[in-house]
């Protein structure tokens, strides 16, 4: 029966002590309070599903940031679930606002969540975003995940417009651990070549480019975008190469214009989603997941470089929606 | 004036067009577009109920008087309300105080670092004012070596004194800036949650130490529903004094403007469009309105237009194009101009009208500039002046000269074609450029 059960059983036997689960708990604490207390306390204001109820709810999808599109087509299927199936508990709709959210999030598909690690090669991974969404403190948290696995690590100062961008990675570098190539005043594509070449000569087992934030209307920035991909398919041709578009948990619905310009120019293959430890809920990735198909990779949850997690979408739900359970 | 809106809302306005009196069935869909239009704009969910409803009130108590389409009234009224919404006359900056104390707080990644540099860059620039930046973002990596390389670029000096102790900076920060003369003070301050207690509490400690007479929440214009939590977490720790919205050189629409309005009694003071030192302006909410109506930001693209086609020149191409006579020599000197305020796409993007025309394919890449000169400069002035001319031969002769394809050269007299079309509608008043 539905994804709820499953989320269910998962988490009140087996996961019960799992660490990851815990972090999320930990983590999205905030978020899962407002926003599932909102829930349930539905269910206890309201017993009848009326239009009033079905407006509250609304209100507590749309002040998730999942996306005006999304919460609309959520609230059509929702609805029309209620008449098919005759429901008429506020109680038992809980359960199947999860599975709806759920299958939203899934499609159908299997998902790729995993970063594409070269076993005895090279992974490239290119960071990309608007500007102060957390890319560069999402390269050092990641290199840090990637070293205590026992990895090489190299970082590339790809930006080179904003000032102390240059600094902040390299101070980053050293706290993790890593090794680093940068160089001020130059183009980024000519300092990621070089970058690239030094990694070859160290033999770093995964490269990680930091980029300037820029805007996605931004058209001339966006194509420097296409000629560092192509520097990176030049110099280490026979790579795993991913791109991660960082995305700040406060954007609200230009998040989708984001991912959707950002997918066009690169083929962006994860999300990571920054800021989870604040009050956003960063719904705004179910709107991308539906609409732009990216699926979420990693998520901060603080300024350290420890605070970051792999994405598992049951994980979030289920954090979001824990209280209910 | 519903010409510039998005397809969607001024389709749902169609129905109130030619009717007598405005009435709950025929504002329906208008409301809904509008409400749509409002969520889409990240508008604060309590917000645009409230607004609905008083728009619906008064729309419906409006009298339409013969010789004004209901429509547009209907629009205007919208727009109005946002307006007044936005909140009404411009507050400058309180600048009592020698020096005078300006602090910037928010979120991490918000934009404040790079603020403090525009406003200090703003206030010598306009006020003739000698500020200083004071560092005290101990926590961010490299936050102090980002103030510092600001400060460095702009001629300006900055405040630093190590990672230790943010109030205790400040303090000596102070002292430093009365013995140098110094009339402004621009604090810089670490990005943090609301919610991280011993942080805000470091923010009260620096506000009780400076007495700023300027406490500025600076908020990314991209930001979601979450931005009430981040308004009210801050503005109950601390008395802001105002609000700096930046990022709006993207395409988001800004509708946290409308929620930092409706929750706190905070002036949004500047807003921050573009990463350069100058990219900093006043507040106007008819601006914001109008984005968030999707009505196309006009009065943004004349501000950019205004400072590079001088006025005469302006006045003479306008008259050119009324008359019909707009030709490629005008073509060259307007891709000029466009080539100064960056993609053709961008500023078609922002006027809606031209995306409805089908106008949003043109494009041209700074770097084919050179092309299309040495195309126009291998006709001759004849053809320059009668472009209808130029049929097969001539093209040939033209691409040999400027060592280009023919196809090239077609292009180019497709994209002329095209920008004569939108310079058509401007001077016919349809889309207001300043020109
Ligand atoms: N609370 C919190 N802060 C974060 C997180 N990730 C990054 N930050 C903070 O966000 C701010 C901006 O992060 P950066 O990593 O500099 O962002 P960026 O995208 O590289 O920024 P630009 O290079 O300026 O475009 C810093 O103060 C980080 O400490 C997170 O998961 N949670
Ligand atoms: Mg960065």
């Amino acid at each position: 029966m539905g994804f709820f059960n499953k989320i269910k059983n998962i988490f009140t036997k087996d996961k019960k002590e799992d660490e990851s689960a815990k972090l999320y708990d930990t983590g999205l604490a905030k978020t899962r309070n407002e926003f599932v207390s909102k829930l349930s306390f539905l269910g206890v204001k309201y017993t009848k599903i009326d239009e009033e109820y079905y407006e509250a709810l609304e209100e507590i999808l749309i002040n998730a940031d999942i996306g005006v599109n999304t919460v609309t087509k959520f609230m059509d299927s929702l609805r029309k679930r209620v008449k098919e199936e005759n429901i008429s508990n506020t109680k038992e709709l809980n359960e199947i606002i999860v599975d709806e959210l759920f299958i939203i999030y899934v499609n159908n598909e299997s998902l790729s969540d995993k970063i594409n690690i070269k076993e005895n090669g090279k992974t490239v991974i290119l960071f990309v975003g608007v500007n102060g969404v957390g890319k560069t403190t999402s390269i050092a948290k990641i290199a840090y995940k990637y070293i205590n696995m026992g990895k090489k690590v190299m970082m590339i100062a790809g930006d080179t417009f904003r000032a102390g961008a240059y600094e902040q990675l390299k101070e980053w570098s050293q706290k993790t651990g890593s090794y680093f190539y940068g160089k001020e005043n130059s183009d980024p594509a000519s300092v990621i070549y070089d970058g690239l070449e030094a990694a070859l000569n160290n033999d770093s087992d995964i490269i990680l480019i930091d980029t300037a934030g820029r805007l996605q209307n931004k058209d001339n920035l966006m194509q420097e975008l296409s000629k560092m991909n192509k520097v990176i398919e030049k110099v280490i041709p026979d790579c795993n190469k991913e791109t991660l578009l960082v995305i700040d948990a406060t954007t609200g619905q230009n998040g989708i214009l984001q991912a959707k310009a950002f997918k066009e120019i690169t083929d962006v293959t994860g999300i990571v989603l920054t800021k989870l430890d604040g009050t956003a809920k960063g719904g705004i990735v179910l709107a991308i997941k539906e609409e732009v198909n990216i699926p979420v990779k990693f998520i901060g949850l603080g300024e350290k470089m420890t605070d970051l997690e792999p994405f598992d979408i049951e994980n979030y739900i289920y954090g979001l929606f824990k209280d209910m359970m | 004036m519903f010409e510039y809106m998005g397809d969607r809302l001024s389709n749902a306005i169609k129905n109130i067009r030619g009717m007598g009196r405005i009435t709950e069935d025929n504002i329906n869909d208008a409301l809904r577009e509008i409400r749509l239009a409002l969520l889409e704009a990240d508008v604060n969910y309590q917000v645009v109920k409230e607004f609905i409803n008083t728009v619906k009130e008064k729309a419906l108590g409006l009298e339409v008087e013969k010789n004004v389409k209901p429509d547009e009234l209907f629009i205007k009224l919208c727009k109005d309300e946002l307006v007044t919404l936005l909140g009404g006359d411009y507050v400058p900056l309180n600048t009592n105080g020698n020096p005078a104390i300006l602090m910037l707080v928010g979120l991490q990644g918000s934009g404040k670092t790079t603020t403090c540099g525009k406003l200090a860059n703003m206030l010598r620039k306009k006020h003739a004012k000698k500020p200083l930046l004071v560092a005290c973002d101990i926590y961010r990596p490299a936050a102090i070596d980002q103030l510092k390389e600001i400060g460095r670029n702009l001629n300006i000096e900055v405040f630093t004194e190590g990672k230790e102790n943010p109030v205790k900076i400040v303090t000596d920060a102070l002292s430093f800036a009365k013995e140098n003369k110094h009339d402004y003070v621009i604090i810089d301050t670490a990005g943090r949650l609301h919610i991280d207690e011993t942080l805000m509490q470091e923010l009260v400690d620096i506000e009780s130490t400076a007495k700023p007479q300027e406490i500025l929440l600076v908020i990314d214009a991209m930001m979601g529903q979450d931005a009430i939590n981040v308004i009210e977490g801050f503005n109950s720790k601390l008395k802001l004094t105002g609000a700096i919205l930046t990022k709006m050189d993207g395409d988001t629409k800004g509708g946290v403007a409308l929620s930092i309005r409706h929750l706190t009694n905070v002036p949004i003071k500047f807003v921050g469009n573009s990463e350069k030192m100058d990219g900093l302006t006043e507040f106007y909410p008819e601006r914001i309105a109008s984005r968030i109506l999707d009505m196309g930001d006009i009065l943004a693209i004349a501000e950019k237009v205004e400072g590079i086609v001088s006025e005469d020149e302006a006045k003479d191409q306008m008259k050119k194009m009324r008359k019909g006579e707009y030709n490629l020599e005008d073509f060259l000197t307007n891709m000029k101009q466009i080539k100064k305020m960056g993609p053709i796409s961008n500023i078609l993007k922002m006027l809606p009208q031209a995306r409805q025309m089908g106008l949003n394919n043109v494009d041209i890449d700074p770097k084919d500039m050179a092309h299309i000169e040495a195309i126009v400069l291998s006709m001759t002035p004849y053809e320059r002046r009668h472009p209808e001319v130029i049929k097969a031969s001539r093209k040939q002769r033209i691409a040999k000269g400027s060592a280009r394809s023919v196809e090239e050269v077609n292009r180019l007299l497709k994209q002329f074609e095209e920008m004569k079309k939108m310079m058509k509608l401007m001077a016919n008043g349809n889309m207001k450029l300043p020109f």
